[in-house]
């Protein structure tokens, strides 16, 4: 039952959607940012992130996951709606070791954008500082799990992409973290690449490459140039500034 | 019109956001037109009298820095956060990873080509908090200001905001938390 006038209304605008498109794909191809951390094009949806939660009809529902159907009347960027959205990010901040000064990925990080985007100050509620443990096993990977936000794209990417299965998570509630499938649990005896799409997925700074932390300085990444709102970021080839004593 | 009173302190941090509070350069001689400052490391006051604003550096590492922060609150009618490690930590919350047995013996015991070495105990130092906390898990904090450092900009945006009674805010621009 394919109707190319199907059509959706976000924040008052109509935009077209295909049979089988969710809301978000429909809003991503009209050029309509909705927060996202846990989606990724090209990946299958998660729906865990919460971020993208919007007001479809009355009822909040995950854009990623939720089928765009014809006449759906959809609150995005709303005060409220990012209000909250704004929280969900402030607990994702504190419940993790994101301290971004001395996190390698700052600038290049989708959850520090998110939070620029929202404007948030503060992390509002109290720090877990959660100890676990770090894995620099690997020849080219770092992973970090204090930073992890279990948003599981490195799970989807080596599945679904890599063919590979290399992470997973475990562990319920506050426990629950990332691991690893190799006889140690360790990155060095899995069979992640370098180049794998796993490797470079990580939308915080769980997952990073050595070596390449500080190639870009700080004030020039990422979203240091651009905002989290583009709905073009992937395609766009940045231009790369080295340091004047590199 | 009486010019508002400015505090400043720098608990556990490395006075960085002072630094950049500084590099405002010449706009420091129209700011001080319109405030004076009471303790602070840049008069070497010690001690804080009531005053409008108080502006906090740095993150709670040890029992007095938690006895300085209450003095500012009990003193300020407003008080900032400054910078990351007030915040959230920053970068001396890094040492939360490990306890602080084990960072005080990594420094003091076990730390290569030390001459006699022991855990300073001597009564005149501060007890160290065995975890190290962001200064809105202990006092009311009224506004926040990130960065590491906050930009000399945005000093000059929050308190010329506060100074026109506007309730302050960032331009997205100059938001930034490194």
């Amino acid at each position: 039952m394919s109707n190319a006038s199907n059509t959706i209304k976000i924040d008052g605008v109509v935009i077209p959607f295909k049979e089988g498109q969710t809301i978000m794909d429909a809003a991503l191809a009209a050029d309509i940012y909705i927060p996202h951390l846990c989606h990724k094009p090209g990946l299958s949806p998660h729906g865990s992130c919460k971020l993208c939660t919007v007001d479809v009809n009355g009822r909040c529902v995950s854009s990623c996951t939720m089928p765009a159907t014809e006449g759906q009347e959809i609150d995005n960027n709303t005060p409220a709606l990012n209000e909250v959205r704004k929280t969900i990010t402030q607990m994702l901040f504190i419940e993790g070791n994101h301290l971004c000064p001395s996190c390698e990925k700052t600038g290049d990080c989708t959850l520090q954008a998110i939070a620029y985007h929202l404007g948030m100050l503060d992390g509002h509620f109290s720090q877990f500082y959660p100890r676990r443990e770090i894995d620099a096993s690997h020849t080219s990977l770092v992973l970090d799990r204090d930073r992890c936000i279990m948003c599981e794209l490195c799970v989807r990417a080596s599945r679904e992409v890599d063919g590979k299965d290399v992470f997973a998570t475990s562990g319920r509630g506050i426990n629950r973290h990332l691991i690893v499938h190799s006889p140690s649990g360790k990155l060095g005896d899995s069979n992640i690449e370098r180049d794998d799409l796993a490797a470079h997925i990580c939308p915080v700074g769980a997952i990073l490459i050595k070596g390449d932390a500080y190639k870009v300085p700080i004030g020039q990444r990422t979203f240091d140039l651009h905002s989290v709102a583009e709905t073009n970021l992937d395609k766009i080839i940045l231009t790369k500034v080295r340091h004047h004593d590199a | 019109m009486p010019k508002l009173r400015v505090g400043t302190t720098s608990l556990g941090g490395c006075f960085g956001c002072h630094m950049s509070f500084l590099d405002m350069d010449e706009r420091i001689v129209d700011l001080v037109q319109h405030i004076e400052f009471t303790r602070s490391p840049i008069n070497d006051i010690k001690h804080c009298e009531p005053c409008d604003i108080g502006l906090i550096e740095g993150a709670l590492c040890n029992a007095d820095n938690v006895h300085v922060l209450k003095e500012f609150r009990e003193n300020c009618k407003i008080i900032i956060a400054v910078g990351a490690c007030a915040i959230n930590g920053g970068v001396p919350a890094m040492r939360n990873h490990f306890s602080l047995q084990e960072c005080l013996e990594e420094a003091f015991l076990d730390e290569i080509g030390l001459d006699n070495p022991q855990i300073p105990s001597d009564k005149e130092l501060p007890l160290l908090l065995s975890k190290v906390h962001p200064i809105h898990e202990v006092v009311k904090v009224d506004y926040y200001l990130p960065g590491c450092p906050p930009s000399a900009d945005a000093f000059v945006k929050i308190l010329t905001d506060l100074l026109e009674g506007k309730e302050p805010s960032l331009p997205k621009e100059m938001l930034h938390y490194d």
